[in-house]
This record gives structure tokens, sequence and C-alpha cells, in this order.
């Protein structure tokens, strides 16, 4: 591969996927936090008001992070990838302006207030400001989608007479099929990462002893919510994301599942590793017929392999794609096992007293962001060597002037400083946990500005 | 310029403040917009993305160092402004404060690089791409860097405004000992604000003749730069006569009247070529009309929207930052009013005995 190719790409990876960390969970946090606010509305003590003003200092810090690591994503459009602005500026420019309008400045404006406005404004104030930072939270993962979801399924485009595409039909765009799943499957998610946070924090002060009423709280409210998301994640949201995979991208599909050659009644691979020589899945465990029966609901349904299109249309790293979608799954499947039984625990009022169990919260809270990391690899890795999937191709979107020198330098600049942030983060994420909802911690967040 | 005015406030809040409460003070005149006004840089962005694609592949990968380095700042200064607050220990906020103000510095700086740059002229080649150096000879000739005596001029120039700007937003917002150091500040600014603002306007054309072709349009374009003379001096006198609002307009209007000023000596362009064949004009860089007609649809009503609950916060924040009101911003705040008052008590006892 060309080097500066290489560097803008791992560039935007690395920075893309830094970002990600963060909105993942200050998207799903709010509706949360939305819940929190309202038992807040609706009761007379102190309890859920400290839960919600805990929770908020959280947000605040994820915000912030997250604020920050994406303005390059914004700005490497034009920077790294200025041939592809040229060519799609007309449709993707539409989606990410209204990103910027409808959404973030909602988002923003309203956590000023919810960070500023504790000690001066009612309740009902605070409960509609959290709402109106929910519903900001959510625009702005639907525009984006809606831009992805454009690059992997282009729709209601229309093409210039010098190439360059435009948009046809803002509703259209708005409403592609592709994105419907993607948003359900990755808004979803986002709950059940937040959900998982918050079991965890609560499940640490439960083992620690210290402040019992919030770990309750905490971890009922994140049982609860992250059974009920594990399971939407995966059905129906994950599994019709799957088939539609399947309908327009049949090839990155086989490599998702690591299916070599065309089957009727396909087998569904649990574990293996691809062999790319031969052609094959090395020592694998398999559900005989299980994708055929998963995909289109028939036991002998016929599901096209890699083997069913010429390899220069193959993506450029089966085993890699392979291995992402594969920990995607398999993580998800044992975070619906983990909540479903912590569920079962709560119901059954033994939840507080199984340390095993909570044990097993506490260490589970990182795999949400495992698994929405890798699955996000699968699709965008999936995509390549297409930038617009059909359309464009990755390698003319680069910027024609910026050497490689360049893009190296802005990468190991970027490099280093996320190391940087990553610890900083993790420090700050630990002290506002170590001081918990109770004291003047949380206070002293809202005022730190 | 919306994000203009708190440049100037990190970059003056060292010089301005004693204490860790006048620190305080001053960071909660800009706190609650802080967040709104870095959105209005995000949605700038993508709004040029939106109605110039071209121009926007062009600008964002010709200053492609210059712009990696400024989100490098805007990095430092956004976590700076979060994360001050969340160990209560002087050196930490001791460290994010440095980084506060020389990021606000180098990005102020940053701002006016740009400006020069656009208002010199870039290298365009025929494609309408450039790619610039961060420098070369420190001349604006055939081979122009970002850096050349004449974006200097302009880069110093917008640190002077926007401190300008900054120290009069923070005399508007405070009171007592800070707001007299503010204004002090302010009125001593505008002296060299008059110089270099001058040096910019005598040295544009000698740089980029093409601004004085514009014939039609020159007289207009004195007429700006005679704009910015009067609310300089305007400015200058609502400072001497206590009239802070009035004297906060002029200098936004003084910031608006430089940037305007670039602006129509370089139209038709929108981004002039030191090759004079390859400039972008504003209608070559346009969108195509049916995705500006189908955005027409949303970005006023969008942009309404936001301009109605941004006034709604600004009424709910209202008034001026004391030391009193300081006390309803949360905790820190609380605290450092708090650390105060134990000083003055402790001071108080001390005195007793004698």
């Amino acid at each position: 591969m060309d080097t500066a190719l290489l560097y803008d790409r791992l560039q935007f990876s690395v920075t893309a996927t830094f970002h990600y960390l963060f909105p993942q969970l200050t998207m799903g946090l709010p509706l949360l936090l939305l819940y929190l606010r309202s038992r807040d509305l609706l009761s007379d003590s102190d309890h859920f008001h400290e839960a919600a003003q805990f929770w908020t200092g959280i947000f605040a810090l994820s915000f912030a992070f997250g604020v920050v690591t994406g303005i390059p994503l914004e700005f490497q459009f034009g920077t790294n990838w200025a041939a592809f602005s040229n060519y799609a500026g007309g449709v993707i420019g539409q989606m990410l302006a209204m990103e910027g309008v409808f959404a973030f400045f909602l988002e923003s404006s309203f956590l000023g207030v919810l960070a500023f406005g504790t000690t001066r404004f009612s309740r009902r104030t605070l409960w509609l400001t959290t709402l109106l930072l929910f519903v900001g939270a959510w625009l702005s993962g639907y525009f984006i989608l809606a831009t992805n979801a454009w690059m992997q399924h282009p729709v209601a485009y229309q093409a210039g007479p010098d190439g360059r595409v435009t948009v046809g039909s803002l509703s259209d765009l708005l409403t592609n099929p592709w994105l419907v799943w993607q948003f359900a499957h990755n808004m979803t998610a986002s709950v059940v990462t937040a959900s998982f946070v918050m079991a965890a924090v609560g499940a640490l002060y439960q083992l620690a002893g210290i402040y019992p009423a919030h770990a309750r709280t905490n971890v009922r409210t994140g049982v609860v919510a992250g059974a009920l998301a594990s399971v939407l994640v995966i059905t129906p949201a994950g599994h019709e994301s799957a088939r539609q995979v399947f309908e327009f991208q049949p090839v990155k599909g086989a490599a998702f599942e690591g299916l070599f050659r065309s089957e009727r009644g396909a087998d569904l691979v649990l574990i293996g590793q691809p062999n790319m020589e031969t052609m094959t899945i090395d020592n694998p465990v398999v559900v005989p017929s299980a994708l055929s029966l998963f995909l289109y609901y028939d036991l002998y349904a016929h599901v096209k392999g890699l083997d069913a299109f010429p390899p220069h249309e193959w993506p450029e790293q089966i085993a890699l794609l392979y291995f992402a979608y594969h920990i995607m799954v398999g993580l998800g499947t044992w975070l619906v096992l983990v909540m479903g039984v912590a569920l079962l625990w709560l119901w059954r009022g033994k939840l507080f007293a199984a340390h095993w169990l909570l044990w097993l919260l506490l260490l589970s809270a990182p795999f949400p962001s495992l698994a929405t990391t890798a699955g996000w690899i699968a699709a965008e890795v999936g995509r390549q060597p297409w930038l617009v999937y059909g359309l464009f191709h990755t390698a003319e979107g680069l910027s024609p002037l910026a050497q490689s020198g360049d893009a190296l330098f802005s990468l190991l600049g970027f490099l280093g400083l996320y190391l940087c942030l990553g610890l900083l983060f993790v420090l700050l994420f630990v002290e506002l946990i170590r001081h918990g909802p109770a004291g003047a911690m949380p206070a002293a967040v809202q005022a730190g500005r | 310029m919306l994000d203009g005015y708190d440049f100037g406030v990190g970059i003056l809040s060292p010089l301005v403040t004693i204490n860790e409460t006048e620190r305080s003070m001053v960071r909660a005149t800009i706190g609650h917009v802080w967040p709104g006004n870095e959105v209005w840089l995000i949605a700038g962005s993508a709004l040029l993305f939106l109605a110039f694609p071209k121009a926007y592949a062009a600008v964002f990968s010709g200053f492609y160092l210059a712009l990696i380095i400024v989100l490098w700042l805007l990095i430092g200064r956004g976590l700076a402004f979060e994360l001050r607050g969340h160990v209560a220990h002087g050196l930490w906020r001791g460290f994010w404060d440095a980084i506060f103000t020389g990021s606000s510095l180098l990005l102020a700086f940053s701002v006016g690089l740009f400006a020069g740059n656009v208002s010199r002229g870039v290298p365009l080649n025929e494609e309408a791409y450039f790619f610039l150096p961060l420098w070369t000879d420190l001349q604006p000739g055939a081979r122009p860097g970002l850096l050349d005596w004449f974006t200097i001029l302009t880069g110093v120039t917008m640190v002077v405004l926007l401190a300008l700007h900054g120290a009069t937003y923070l005399a508007m917002q405070t009171v007592g000992p800070l707001q007299t150091r503010c204004r002090t500040v302010a009125k001593s600014l505008t002296v060299p604000a008059a110089i270099f603002l001058s040096a910019l306007y005598m040295a544009w054309p000698i740089v980029q003749p093409a601004v004085q072709e514009h014939d039609y349009m020159n007289s207009a374009r004195y007429a700006w730069s005679w704009a910015s003379a009067a609310t300089l001096a305007l400015l200058y006198r609502f400072h001497l006569r206590d009239r802070m609002v009035a004297a906060f307009a002029c200098s936004s209007l003084l910031v608006a009247s430089l940037l305007v000023t670039i602006v129509w000596g370089t139209y038709p362009n929108l981004l002039t070529a030191t090759d004079p064949a390859n400039s972008v004009t504003i209608t070559g860089a346009a969108a195509e009309p049916n995705g500006l007609r189908a955005a027409l649809w949303w970005v006023p009503p969008g942009l309404a929207l936001v301009v109605v609950y941004q006034v709604l916060i600004h009424r709910m924040f209202a008034g001026p930052v004391t030391p009193e009101t300081l006390y309803l911003y949360g905790h820190e705040a609380r605290s450092a009013h708090g650390a105060t008052n134990a000083d003055e008590s402790r001071r108080a006892s001390r005195h007793r005995p004698q």
C-alpha cells in the first residue's frame, strides 16, 4: 500500500476509534440519567438527585473528551481526505452540518446549563434540560450514522457532469434503509455500554461496602436497562443488520462469517482461525446449517461464500474482519449471559449478596466498549477498498498534495497526544468514582470551568 | 467572531487576575457560553463544507500542517477548560491555566495567520489545490509559507484585537478592582491595536496587488478601514466614560470590520491564488444549486432555533459575575470564596491582639 494512504487511514482509524470510546457512553448515559431525574421528580428525598448529579459529572467528563477528540474527525475530512470531500461534499456536508446545527448545539448548550445551573434551577428545569441533552445526543448519533450509512449504502444522490455527487432527496437520505437498523443497533449498544458502567460502579461500591444506597440504585438501574438493551442489540437490531450486510454487501458478509465456499445449508462458525492459504477455517467449531437458518429462516438456503466473487472484489483484510466480527458477537453473547443471570438474581433478591456475580459485573464493564469497537472495525474495514461502497475508492480520496511525511507527522502527534489523554481520562474517571456520589466531588466538577 | 472574546479572556486571565477567586470569576464570565461558542467553530466548518465543498477541501488540505497543530491546541484548550476543577490542587490548576492561556494565545495568532494567508493569496494549482509549508523564506513571494512577515503581522494584529475584545468583555462582566484592571488593559491596548491595524491595511495592497484592482469596490473598502478606526476611537471613549455595553459593541464591530475588510477586498474570489489565473471565485466554489436549495429548507430554521435557546440560556445566567454571585456557580467557586473568607477572618484574628 502507498505509504501516504496507509498513514492517512491509520490516522483516521486511530482518531475515530479513540473518539468513539467516549460518545458510546455519552449517548447511552442520558437515557439512564433521564430515568434518575424522573425518579427525582417523583420522590421527596435527595437520593435520586444525588445519583443524577454523580452521573452528570461522569457524563460531563466523558463529553469533554468526546468533544475534543471529535473535532479532529470533522477536520480530517478536509485535511486528509480532500479529494473525497470534494467528491462527496454535496451529500455528507449536508449530514455533518445538520449534526452541528440540530444536535451538537443542543447537546453542548444544555450540558452547560446542567453543569453550571444545578444550584440555581428547579428539579423540573433540570429534568427538562436532561431530556434535551438526551435528544441532542441521539440526534447527533443519528446524523453521523446517516453519513456512515450513505458511505455503506449510497442512496438519494445525483452525479453531476464533473463526476461529483450531490444530494438528490434529503428525506430519502435521512431514511436510508441501511440507517434504520444501523441506528437501532448502534444506539442500543451505547445503552449497553452505559448500563454496564453504571452496574459496575454499583457493584464496586457494594463489594467495597461503601455508599450502600447508591450501590443498589446503580446496580438495579444498570442491570435492568442492561439486560433489556443487551438482548435488543442482538435481536432484532444486530440480527437485521447482519441480514442487511448479506443483502447489500454479500462479500463482506461472507468474510465476517469466514464462509469461503458457497453452500446450501451453510454452517455457522463459532470458533476457528481463517486459513488464507487453504481457504478454510482451521480448528473449527461449527453449528451445522445455522447460518442459512439465521439469514433466510431456511435450513437449506443457499449462502454465497467468498468464492462466488472475483478476488479483486474481496475486502482487503479477511482474517481481521472475521475476528472483529466474531469478537463482537462473542462478547455480545457473554454480555447477555451476565446481564441475564444478574437480572434473575436481582428478581430473586439475591444479587446484592452474590459476590461472584458482582465481580462478574465489575470485570465485564470494558467488554461492551470492546464489542462496539470490534463491530465498527468490522463495518469499516469491511467497506474497503471502497470509501463510498461501489462508487468511490479509498485510494482516490486522499488530499492530493499532502506528503506521507506530513501524514506521519500528524499520526505520531495524535498517537502521543491520545496516549496522554487516555491516561488522563482513566485517572479522572477513577477519581470521580473514588469520591462517590455524596460529598464534594460532583459539585466541584460542576464548577470546574 | 463569537469565539473571539473567549480567546481574549484566555490570553488576559494571567495578566489581570491576582488570586484564585479572581481567576474563578474570569472563568465564570465565559463558563456558560463556552461550550456553545466552541460548537460554533465546528458548525461553522461543517457549514463551510456544505456550502463550498471544493473550497473546504482546498483550504483544509492546503493548511494541513497548521490545522493539525490548531487541532492539538483546541484539544488542549478544551481540556484545560473542562478539567481544571477536577483536582483541587494549586499545581494542577496552574498547569491547566498555563495550557489555557498558551493555547488561547496561539489560537488567536492562528486565526490571524489564516486571515493573513487568505488575504495574501495561496499557491493554488490548476486543480485548485495547494499545500503550504510552515515557512520558507518568510517572504510573501512566489514560494510562500504559512509564516511570512505579512501573515505574522496579521497574526499579531489578531492577538492584540482579540485581547482588546476580551478585556472589554471582562470589564463588562465583572465589578470592582478586577474590572478596573481590565479597563486599564483595554485602554492601553487601543494604541498597539491602532498601530498594527494601520500597518496591516497599508501592507495588504503591497503583498496582494489584486486588492486594488476592483475599482468599483475601492471606495467601499476604504470605508471599512475607516470604520475600524472609528470603532477603535469610540471604544476608547466608551471605556473612559464607563459605558461597558457600548464599548463591547464597539470591540465586536472592530473585529468584524477587519474580517469584512478582508472579505470585501478578496471578493469576487473566495480564495485568491498567488497566480491570479488559478483563483477560486465564490460562484465557482459553491455547492450544486440543488444541494444549497435543500439546505435552505433547514439551515435558517435550525440556526434560528439555536439562537433562541442560546439567548434563553444567556438570560438564565444574566448579570455580571461578582465574588457574591460567584457563590452560585457551584462548589469550587464556593470553596474558593470560602477560602477568601477564611483568609480574611484569619487576618482579622491576627489583627485582633494588636
